[in-house]
Parts: C-alpha cells; sequence; structure tokens
C-alpha cells in the first residue's frame, strides 16, 4: 500500500485531518510513507509534533499504536511479555487434570510446551504494531526520555521490522507500520538511530500558517483578534524567553479570549492572561517590561 | 554535470562542511529525489534536508551549501526570463524602481526607502528580492573584467547601512524608537534576515564565477556548538546563548543518569542477611550500602577583559545552570582587581540579564583597565584567602595574555596547592598559547591547561568536572 500519493496530496490530505502542515513538512512525510523509513521528529514542546502522527492516521485511515517514552521504560512495557499469572494458574490446573489423567492411564500433555504459546503473550505496543495487518501509524513519542538499551531495542525493531521471541520464533512485519519517533532533545540520541530516520524538525510556524492554525482550532473566534494574537506571540517570541510560546499556547490563549467574550487584545487584557501563554514568572516580568504592559 | 555528479559533489561539500553524512543517507536521499522529482526547488530541500540532516545545528550550513549547489537563479536573475516563474519577474517589474540598476546617491535612497517599505511590512519574498537587487548594484567589487568579477557583502552594508533604517521603520509604524522594545527586536531581527539574504546571495554569485566547491570550502559557516568563541558575532552569541539551557538540561540530565549508574555501594552484609530471613536463609536479594555523593565546591575565577568576556559569561553560566551538581559555587571576575559576582546567579535568572549584570560587574574588576593576571591572582590569595579549601575546586578561565606583567607564579602555585583540583580553560588554539604577551606555557606548567573553544568542548569539560 502506498501512504500517500504525492507530496502535495499528503499536505491536502493532512489538512482534511486537521494539520496544517507547512511544504517541509508535507514532503517528509510522504517520503516516510513512499521510503518505509521510520520519521524523526524533533522541535520545540507544544508545535505539534505528536499531533502529526495522529493527523497521519485520520489522514490514512490507519490506525494510530503509541508507545510513550519514560525513564525506565524495559522490554517486557515495550515488546512483549509472558502472562506469568495466566501460566501459573495453567500449570496449576494441569497438574490436577494430569492426576486425573494418571489415574486413568490417558496419554499426558506436554504442559511445559503448552505455557508457551500466543494465548499466553501479552503484546506491548511494538509488537502489536508489527503484526497489525491493517495499516498502522506507530507513535513512539519522546523517544529521548528512554535508555540508552531501549534505543538499542528500537534500532533492530526499525531496521528490520522484526521481532524474535524465543518461545515462538521470529514474527516479521506483515505490512510495515510508519513510524513516528518524536524528541525534545533531552538527550541526544545516538547517530545509529538517527541515520535509520528520515529527519524533520518543526520550528514556530510563520504568521499566516498560525494565523490558519488558530482559526482552525478555535473556529469562532473574530479574524482581528487572531491577527492580534498571532502578532504578540510573534513578539514574545522574539523576546529571548526561557520557554517561547508555542501553537499550543496560541490556541489555548484564543480560546482563553473567546470563553471571555474579549473582542480586542489591548495592553490591560495581555497582562491579566499572559499567564495562559508564559509558563515562568521570569519571562512574565520580562514579557511585561519589553512589551510596556504596565504604565510607570 | 550530470545530475548525478551534482549530487556527489553536493553531499562532498557538506561532508567538508562538518556534517556527518553517511553513504546510505546519500543512498536515501537519491531513492527519495527518485519519487518527489526535481520539478520544486524547496520540495528537492525538502527531500535533502530530510534525509541527510539529522540535527538543526548543522541546518545552516546544508541551507548554505544547497543554495550554492542549486541556485534559485542564475546570472542577474532578471535577464533569464526562461528560468525564472514569470509571475516573479512580472512581479519585480511592478516594483518600480528595482528594474535599473545604477548606483547613484538618487537610487541608493530609493533603495533604501524601499528596504524601509519591505522591512515594515515583513515580506520575505520583497526582502529577498532587495537582497538580489542591492549585491547587484551596490556590491561589485571594480576593477576586474568580465568572468573576474568579485561582490562583497560588505560594500552593501556599508551603502546601504540596513541597521540605520530601524528608526524609519519603527517610525513608519508610528512608533518611537525606544517605545516598544518588542516590536524593535522584531525589526531588528527582520534587518538581520536581510543581512543573511545578502550575504547569501554574494556566495551564490562567487559560485558562479569560482564554483560552488571553492566557496564552500571558504565560506560556509560552522554549526553553532562548533564555533569558536572569540569568533563569534553578536548574532553568532545570541543564538549560543540560547543553546546553553538546552546544553545545560542535556548535561544535567545525563550526569544524573552517570550517577544514578555508580549509585550501588559495596553489599551491606547485615542487611541482607536480614533480609534472607524471609526466604527461609536463602539471600534471594543482594542489599548494597548506598554510595555517599561526592559533591564539590567549586570556585571560578573568570578573566571579563573585553576579548575574552563572552567565553567567560558562558563559563559562569552553565557552571550556575548545573549548580545542583555542586555543593557550592563561588564566582570571581577580574581584570586587574578581583570582584566576587556569586549573588548575581538566582536560580531562574533570565540568561539575558545575567549576561548584562555580569558585563557591569566588569567595572568593579578594572582598576587600570588593562589585564594583570598577577595582580588578579594576588588580590584574590589576600582578600578571600578562606575561598580555597582541600575540598575545592579551582577553575580560571581566560586567555593568559597578561600585557607583559608580573605573571605572579608562586602565588598561583600557592593557590594550585591550596584546592584539590585545579584547571584553566584557555579559549584559544594551543598553536596561539605562549604567542605575544600569553603566558599560556608559562601558567601550563603549574596546572593544567583546557583547550575550550566552543559549545561542544566547554559541554563535555563541565560534564566530566562534577
Amino acid at each position: 500500500m502506498t501512504w500517500f500519493d504525492s507530496a502535495a496530496d499528503a499536505g491536502k490530505r493532512l489538512a482534511d485531518a486537521g494539520y496544517l502542515a507547512d511544504q517541509a513538512t508535507a514532503t517528509t512525510t510522504f517520503l516516510a510513507g513512499a521510503l518505509e523509513k521510520p520519521l524523526l521528529v524533533e522541535g520545540p514542546a507544544g508545535v505539534g509534533k505528536t499531533e502529526l502522527a495522529k493527523a497521519i492516521a485520520r489522514a490514512t485511515g490507519a490506525e494510530l499504536v503509541r508507545l510513550q517514552c519514560y525513564e525506565g521504560l524495559d522490554e517486557a512495557r515495550a515488546l512483549y511479555e509472558w502472562n506469568y499469572k495466566k501460566q501459573l494458574l495453567f500449570i496449576q490446573a494441569a497438574e490436577v487434570t494430569s492426576k486425573e489423567s494418571e489415574e486413568r492411564a490417558e496419554p499426558q500433555r506436554d504442559w511445559a510446551t503448552d505455557i508457551f504459546t500466543e494465548e499466553f503473550l501479552l503484546t506491548r505496543p511494538l509488537l502489536t504494531a508489527i503484526r497489525r495487518a491493517e495499516p498502522t501509524v506507530l507513535l513512539i513519542d519522546e523517544v529521548d526520555k528512554t535508555d540508552v538499551e531501549v534505543e538499542g531495542l528500537l534500532l533492530e525493531v526499525l531496521s528490520d521490522f522484526q521481532v524474535t521471541i524465543p518461545e515462538l520464533g521470529t514474527m516479521a512485519a506483515v505490512r510495515r507500520p510508519l513510524v513516528v519517533l518524536t524528541s525534545n532533545a533531552t538527550r541526544e540520541l545516538s547517530e545509529a538511530v538517527r541515520r535509520r530516520c528520515l529527519y524533520l524538525h518543526i520550528d514556530y510556524p510563520d504568521a499566516d500558517r498560525e494565523h490558519a492554525i488558530v482559526t482552525s482550532q478555535v473556529p469562532d473566534i473574530e479574524d482581528t483578534l487572531v491577527r492580534q494574537i498571532v502578532e504578540t506571540v510573534a513578539r514574545l517570541r522574539a523576546l529571548e524567553l526561557r520557554k517561547s510560546p508555542s501553537i499550543a499556547e496560541s490556541v489555548d490563549w484564543a480560546r482563553t479570549l473567546v470563553s471571555l467574550g474579549t473582542g480586542t487584545l489591548d495592553a490591560a487584557t495581555i497582562d491579566a492572561t499572559l499567564g495562559v501563554v508564559l509558563k515562568h514568572s521570569s519571562d512574565l516580568d520580562r514579557a511585561v517590561r519589553e512589551l510596556r504592559l504596565r504604565q510607570g | 554535470m550530470s545530475l548525478l555528479d551534482r549530487h556527489l559533489a553536493f553531499v562532498e561539500a557538506l561532508r567538508s562542511a562538518g556534517l556527518p553524512v553517511s553513504l546510505s543517507e546519500g543512498l536515501d536521499a537519491v531513492h527519495a529525489i527518485t519519487g518527489l522529482g526535481l520539478a520544486d526547488r524547496e520540495t528537492l530541500r525538502a527531500a535533502y534536508a530530510a534525509t541527510l540532516v539529522k540535527r538543526q545545528p548543522h541546518r545552516t550550513g546544508f541551507d548554505q551549501v544547497f543554495d550554492l549547489y542549486f541556485p534559485a537563479l542564475i546570472g542577474d536573475g532578471a535577464s533569464s526570463d526562461q528560468l525564472v516563474d514569470p509571475a516573479e519577474t512580472a512581479a519585480e517589474d511592478s516594483a518600480g524602481s528595482t528594474t535599473d540598476s545604477g548606483d547613484g546617491p538618487q537610487e541608493l535612497a530609493d533603495f533604501r526607502d524601499a528596504l524601509v517599505d519591505a522591512l515594515g511590512m515583513g515580506d520575505p519574498d520583497a526582502l529577498a528580492r532587495l537582497a538580489r537587487d542591492a549585491v547587484q548594484r551596490f556590491g561589485l567589487i571594480r576593477g576586474r573584467g568580465p568572468g573576474e568579477q568579485r561582490w562583497s557583502s560588505y560594500n552593501v552594508m556599508n551603502r546601504v547601512s540596513p541597521g540605520e533604517l530601524v528608526a524609519r521603520v519603527l517610525r513608519g509604524m508610528g512608533l518611537e524608537p525606544d517605545q516598544d522594545p518588542a516590536t524593535r527586536r522584531l525589526v531588528d531581527a527582520q534587518v538581520r534576515a536581510f543581512e543573511g539574504l545578502v550575504e547569501a546571495e554574494v556566495r551564490r554569485r562567487a559560485a558562479e564565477v569560482r564554483g560552488p566547491e571553492h566557496v564552500a570550502r571558504y565560506t560556509v559557516r560552522k554549526s553553532i556548538d562548533q564555533l569558536d568563541f572569540t569568533a563569534a558575532r553578536k548574532s553568532d552569541l545570541e543564538e549560543m546563548r540560547r543553546e546553553l539551557g538546552p546544553l545545560a538540561r542535556r548535561l544535567a540530565t545525563r550526569m544524573n543518569r552517570h550517577k544514578a549508574a555508580r549509585r550501588r555501594g559495596p553489599v551491606d552484609f547485615r542487611h541482607t542477611v536480614r533480609a534472607s530471613m524471609s526466604s527461609g536463609g536463602v539471600p534471594l536479594e543482594i542489599h548494597h550500602r548506598p554510595r555517599r555523593p561526592s559533591r564539590s565546591d567549586l570556585v571560578v575565577l573568570c578573566d571579563v577583559s573585553g576579548s575574552v568576556a563572552n567565553f567567560a559569561s558562558f563559563t559562569l553560566m552553565l557552571v550556575f545552570a548545573l549548580r545542583e551538581q555542586f555543593d557550592r559555587v563561588r564566582a570571581f571576575t577580574f581584570v586587574d582587581e578581583i570582584h566576587e559576582v556569586t549573588d548575581r546567579f538566582r536560580p531562574g535568572l533570565d540568561p539575558v540579564e545575567t549576561m548584562a549584570a555580569l558585563a557591569t560587574s566588569a567595572q568593579h574588576a578594572t582598576l587600570w583597565g588593562r589585564t594583570n593576571y598577577g595582580r588578579a591572582f594576588t588580590r584574590f590569595a589576600e582578600q578571600h584567602p578562606d575561598a580555597l579549601t582541600p575540598k575545592t575546586n579551582l577553575l580560571v578561565l581566560g586567555d593568559a595574555r597578561s600585557n607583559y606583567s608580573d605573571l605572579a607564579l608562586p602565588v598561583v602555585a600557592g593557590l594550585v596547592k591550596s584546592a584539590r583540583h585545579a584547571w584553566w580553560l584557555n579559549p584559544e588554539a594551543p598553536r596561539h598559547w605562549g604567542t605575544g604577551d600569553s603566558a599560556a606555557h608559562e601558567y601550563a606548567a603549574l596546572l593544567p591547561m583546557v583547550e575550550c573553544r566552543n559549545l561542544t568542548q566547554l559541554g563535555q569539560f563541565v560534564h566530566d568536572l562534577a
């Protein structure tokens, strides 16, 4: 199956799914589908990295399988695990039945091999995504939070799309999932992972695109207000803040202003609602000073 | 030159610009381009970027090399109609005065008016057009025959001097220059974008005359974490400052992981035996003694005189961003007098303000105004004899250029002796050590001197320190 017909098609279908992609994003998404390579997405928090994966799933009608990474994530949580409790119950039940069958001199069942079957396998996101026969988007979120060992595991899975389970044998992907990895760069990913992936850096959007995004996310907002929000956010980004406002914050701000029933964004309104966009007290102080929000 | 040759030359140029492009990535790029076609330049750029550039700091260098090997237009642009999109040429004509290419005072005034408009509108297409125009009109170095032409961005900046236009742009928006610092920053960013465009255009024209390999080798800038502190321009410094926060965060994560791995101490026998009671005397779980956290004090002495001030403040900010990794940090600045700046660093402080505060502190550290390492060390030993203890790590930052004054080597030897460890970070390349008034070798005999020229080296050193 082809995921998208062309870069333009990718852009259009993502837009239909509610994700307004720029040209680089659309092209790279198309390539990820066409070359069947994982896509590594980096960028500041809140620019829509995770949303891109969700939008791809919506646009292609594929199911999204998500693996949220965290410190201490291991193979048992990422790949597969044997259901020990169920195996234990099965063995206990088998002991009882085998005694009974012994009394009746029936042939013995070899329950030691019976407990390592599909029935007792708990598939975790990576294995689930590989075994699915329907189109799948596999989202590996915040891959930089994992330990280096998991990265090694990912390498194996992402390059061959197959997993070896000692008791069952090798499971190869029936249909390769489209893999999206997101990272916030808290840790440098290894060269090996980067080399196997296509790379996309999503940055803050330009004014026109941000305007379109806010309008599409908050439909009942006035056009002048959107323009004021976009312009103010652009000015905030030009300041050197600890955390610059991203798209998520612009949309939150728009929602806040709409629910407050504010029609226009003047200095007093900005001052009152700035906490929606800026999350550090030093950033707030700086913005108040630089935007001259409070007189005197 | 066939398309494949151009691709190979491009990949080769990227490698020499410091991007680690592997063979398989090059193949990926070829696959990607075969799938996409060559119809659109920005699509081609996106395809190359997705397959070859795997780190955002490399992106600037990539874009520069890409513009050299796949230029948007050739020659003067306007004359080659068949290559330029007709709509674009029409827009260029409608822009009026831009079609004639004189460079007299009247044309210059007209051009600057057009630039003020474009800067005010923040229109990237208009800026690109004006940058092209500016290089063509004002950038040519005179007195060279055809085929030998050279263009210079310095000429352009000299004539157009876009920095002076900021006030005019702001007045055009109905603002006084100092009224709204945030808007001013936006306009400043536009001016910097224009300067970048002019430089790109100069490189493109040079590449046409002399070949892209030549230009790529000499003019493509290194990525920001590889850029020398001493060679950085103002815009680079701002970019570096923005990099500091993420760098500190990455380092902290790495250090914490590293420490967590070493946390397990020797086997705690009593604890293990006691725990084995519940499993019938079989020690199923081995318990370990926790390792004592060994954190150290840090005393930093920074030369804040002109040339190395940036290096010193970057290092200080990084050290303080990681202060929870140390027990206690004290910082002193000096030029020829010593001055303590520890209280300037508070958690959660804004980096811009910290840099400004450090700059003013340089005044307190100055008595005569000429760097004098010997005097500074002597004063430090006199005024803060309690600062160095056997638990303290001493860090000296500076280029060891002491204006041929007394080096106070015995004092330094005493300082090194009273501290647990001592290092000297020098922002100069080792081949410059000992040249001119540099006393690097003299000091290096007393304490290990480490080359620390860019953010990568700085990050590595600070990581190993904690």
